[in-house]
């Protein structure tokens, strides 16, 4: 990732953007927060928000005209907030607060302000406080300028005396009854001073020479407000039409001006980065789904205004807009506390670090892929693709944990090493046009299911359908060994083309997405869409049982018609389909995606809990770690192929996952089972467990589970240690203690023999620190 | 989940290879590149060394992913 794909990733996640309000309001006053104050009575705090963006609050909050209500989304739900009104009760209900203003050291050049009303005033504040001599001509014997057109009782005379002493606070220079043009000519000024804006207001006849279009107004460049002379800025009331006065504008103008005048003296460029200033439009999202719509709070004494009650309780209607929509639906993105655009900015921190602790490979580590956040964006940003892509530049820089994927890709090399993996054609024929792919966790999980669906699928279909056992390659492509998956994908194909490319008919949503995905050569057809089109096996009388709730297989997301055959089976089964909110397109992962599970166990937990609440009716998956998943977390979860085999409900329902050892187990037998039974093959080769038999107690086979540690591994330990003589005695419980590192792992085992190569086990552990152990026979 | 109960250790574990009690000893024990060494119950004879549950599970552990995140 580099700094260009970083930015344009940021930009996507659309969380950071201002609220509409905040974004309409020309001076971006922080509406939200306002609200957030105000709601908890807050006035004080309230009001800091208010002030810190505009310099005459108690003016601002009785006139403004508040752009920000025709965007509020509390529209949507009832009426857009009444955002002046509440921001005056702050000021109304806030302690008093002298705050200093912070003033930055004298410049040299000075500023002329011709025009002393909102605009011209709101320039002359700001550049004062930039430390720039300001002079304000006003040619009028008072300040305010069209302010004094209000009545005493919309905007009362000492609330406009009070709000104008903080001119002189910051040391701005008045001149009133100043007139430019008649008492002082603009060139003269122009001279005089490094820069002028002038905001003579609405009446303004003179335009002082300045180029100005066919009704009469001054053209500026509306981004910098610089007129035709050069130096020489305007705004306010007299760019605008009869009728568009606006006090925020007539500010905002002031303070682009400023910006600008700013810019101009200190030679820098007037027009770079300036798209944010003034009225602009966001993009932020916000969902008002299940909001109840409220009507806004009516005001009791109108001459008052909000009471500090009704302050507080029209502030809670605002909405405290915020997208979220993929945290909202995703236990991965919610647990890291905060939302794409800053994980972004941590995985890319992560990846550039050259020294020093690695704060992201969790939050990398952790993502199941499943592209769940990337349905609900907005902006269609999808967290695993960049997780993915972070995973293998881990993996390229030899960065990444080595704890993290290894169980799973060891797994994988189980799948696809001699003893599980193999390919034939359909027994008695030398030529398939199909090929039954089961996928490796069918197998592990339900080797019986696999029998049955290959011997259904042999009896239905002509012209072949030759079988192959092995993994697709998912767990290399998920943790971001692309080296590996490639030689995957290469081993498949070679054993694909020698049975003669046939079309591969997958059980797995995960191989089913791969193939698609990565192998866009091999033809590939779920096993649910041709089971749908062939027919199920004959049964006595259909199912009678309430609904399941469907529950779909994250990698199957953007497979619609295989969604549709499953659903279609179901029917033809006679079963009720109840759809989870989140289905479909928007499914959520069981936790074994991406390999959450290794790299994040807790956090897979309670992905899955998530998603187990979600119904409770029993779940129907087709994906074989779904099942389990679900079912491990004390789910009841049936495969459709128990439905299809008719597998007693309860029996299906209730099943525990076979445990990491047993899944290896049935790979292996599966495989010598059906060369001898179907091909007539002997298999030469012994399960080790066969040779040495471990009594293990649920207790300590959970341990094994939870640890990641296999029957075989601990098979090799003793082994090695009954044959080599390395091994310990506890001498206060008598049991052997003995250890063996076959790879990465060092295993421990604590165990008690009884001869004939029957050992108890008592406990199992394991580390990856290397111990340097100079063994002397 | 439980844990299989552990025996409370009073006597030094014995090397079945040697006959001899463990003592503690001097043992580089490393992890992606670091090196360090340690005091571990160690046999006088052969060198076999023991590292008990908490250990591996403990300190180990939390070591192994300072390292992997370094």
């Amino acid at each position: 990732m580099d700094q260009d794909e970083l930015r344009k990733l940021e930009e996507r996640c659309i969380q950071y953007q201002p609220p509409n309000c905040a974004a309409a309001c020309p001076v971006h006053v922080d509406v939200r927060s306002m609200m957030a104050q105000a709601a908890r009575g807050n006035f004080t705090e309230a009001a800091g928000v208010f002030r810190k963006t505009v310099p005459f609050p108690g003016i601002v909050s009785r006139v403004c005209d508040e752009p920000c209500r025709a965007v509020c989304k509390r529209g949507d739900v009832g009426e857009p907030l009444r955002v002046a009104a509440i921001e005056k009760a702050c000021l109304d209900n806030a302690s008093e607060v002298h705050a200093k203003i912070p003033l930055l050291p004298k410049r040299e050049s000075r500023v002329a302000i011709v025009g002393g009303g909102l605009s011209g005033m709101s320039a002359a504040f700001e550049l004062a406080r930039k430390g720039y001599s300001t002079v304000v001509f006003e040619q009028e014997p008072r300040l305010g300028g069209s302010l004094w057109d209000y009545s005493e009782e919309k905007l009362p005379r000492d609330v406009i005396a009070e709000d104008l002493k903080v001119l002189s606070k910051v040391g701005v220079e008045v001149r009133l009854n100043a007139h430019v043009g008649r008492d002082q000519p603009f060139d003269v000024l122009c001279d005089e001073f490094g820069a002028v804006y002038v905001a003579a207001g609405p009446q303004a006849h003179d335009a002082f020479g300045l180029a100005r279009d066919e009704d009469g107004r001054v053209t500026v460049d509306p981004a910098t407000l610089a007129a035709s002379r050069e130096g020489v800025f305007a705004g306010g009331s007299m760019r605008r039409a009869e009728g568009q006065r606006s006090p925020i504008r007539s500010i905002s103008d002031g303070r682009i001006a400023a910006t600008s005048i700013d810019r101009y003296l200190q030679k820098v460029s007037l027009t770079a980065s300036r798209a944010a200033e003034g009225s602009v439009e966001s993009r932020l999202y916000t969902s008002t789904e299940g909001v109840e719509p409220l009507p806004a709070t009516p005001i009791g004494d109108a001459r008052q205004g909000y009471s500090s009650e009704e302050a507080v309780r029209e502030a809670s209607r605002c909405l405290q807009c915020q997208c979220l929509e993929c945290v909202k639906v995703c236990e991965y993105l919610n647990s890291f506390r905060g939302y794409p655009k800053k994980y972004i900015r941590q995985i890319y921190n992560n990846l550039s670090i050259v020294m020093g602790h690695r704060h992201a490979n969790k939050l990398i580590n952790s993502c199941s892929l499943c592209g769940l956040c990337g349905e609900v964006c907005p902006e269609d940003l999808h967290m695993g693709l960049v997780c993915r892509k972070a995973r293998e530049t881990m993996v390229e820089q030899g960065r990444m944990p080595p704890s993290a994927h290894d169980f799973p890709l060891r797994d994988m090399q189980s799948s696809n090493s001699e003893t599980c993996a193999f390919a034939r054609h359909q027994p008695g024929t030398t030529s398939s046009r199909f090929l039954f792919f089961p996928g490796c966790q069918l197998v592990a999980s339900s080797p019986k299911h696999v029998r049955n669906a290959y011997a259904l699928l042999m009896r239905n279909l002509s012209e072949g359908v030759g079988f192959m056992s092995r993994c697709c390659g998912a767990p290399a492509q998920w943790s971001g060994r692309v080296e590996l998956f490639e030689e995957t994908r290469e081993d498949f194909l070679a054993s694909w083309r020698a049975l003669g490319s046939p079309l591969v008919i997958a059980a797995c949503s995960t191989c089913h997405d791969i193939f698609r995905t990565h192998l866009s050569e091999v033809p590939v057809v779920s096993l649910w869409e041709t089971l749908d089109n062939l027919g199920l096996p004959e049964r006595e009388e259909k199912r009678t049982r309430e609904a399941v709730a469907v529950h779909d297989a994250c990698t199957a997301r953007h497979a619609t018609a295989l969604q549709a055959s499953v659903r279609s089976i179901l029917g033809r089964l006679g079963l009720e389909i109840e759809e989870l909110p989140l289905s479909r397109e928007k499914t959520e992962c069981c936790g074994y995606g991406g390999l959450m599970f290794f790299a994040n166990p807790e956090l897979a937990k309670s992905a899955i809990r998530r998603r187990i609440e979600e119904s409770p009716r029993d779940y129907l998956t087709y994906c074989a770690m779904c099942r389990d998943y679900l079912a491990f977390s004390g789910k009841r979860a049936l495969h459709l192929l128990d439905l299809i085999f008719d597998t007693p409900w309860d029996e299906a329902a209730l099943r525990k996952g076979p445990t990491y050892s047993q899944r290896r187990e049935n790979r292996v037998r599966l495989k010598n089972g059906m060369l001898r039974e179907l091909w007539g093959e002997s298999t030469p080769q012994e399960l080790r467990r066969e040779t040495i038999r471990l009594r293990i107690s649920d207790d300590v086979q959970q341990l094994m589970e939870d640890r990641l540690i296999l029957i075989e591994d601990l098979q090799q330990v003793i082994d090695a240690a009954e044959r080599s003589g390395y091994k310990l005695l506890d001498p206060v419980t008598g049991h052997f203690i003995a250890h063996d590192k076959p790879a990465g792992v060092t295993y421990w085992v604590e165990y008690s023999a009884f001869g004939n190569n029957d050992f108890l086990i008592h406990n199992a552990y394991s580390h990856r620190m290397e111990i340097t152990e100079d063994l002397k026979p | 989940m439980t844990v299989p109960e552990k025996s409370t250790r009073e006597g030094p574990m014995v090397c079945l290879k040697c006959n001899l009690p463990l003592q503690p000893g001097k043992v580089a024990i490393s992890y992606l590149g670091s090196s360090f060494p340690v005091d571990l119950p160690k046999c006088p004879g052969c060198g076999q060394v023991y590292v008990e549950e908490a250990l591996a599970l403990g300190k180990m552990a939390e070591v192994e992913k300072l390292l992997e995140d370094k």
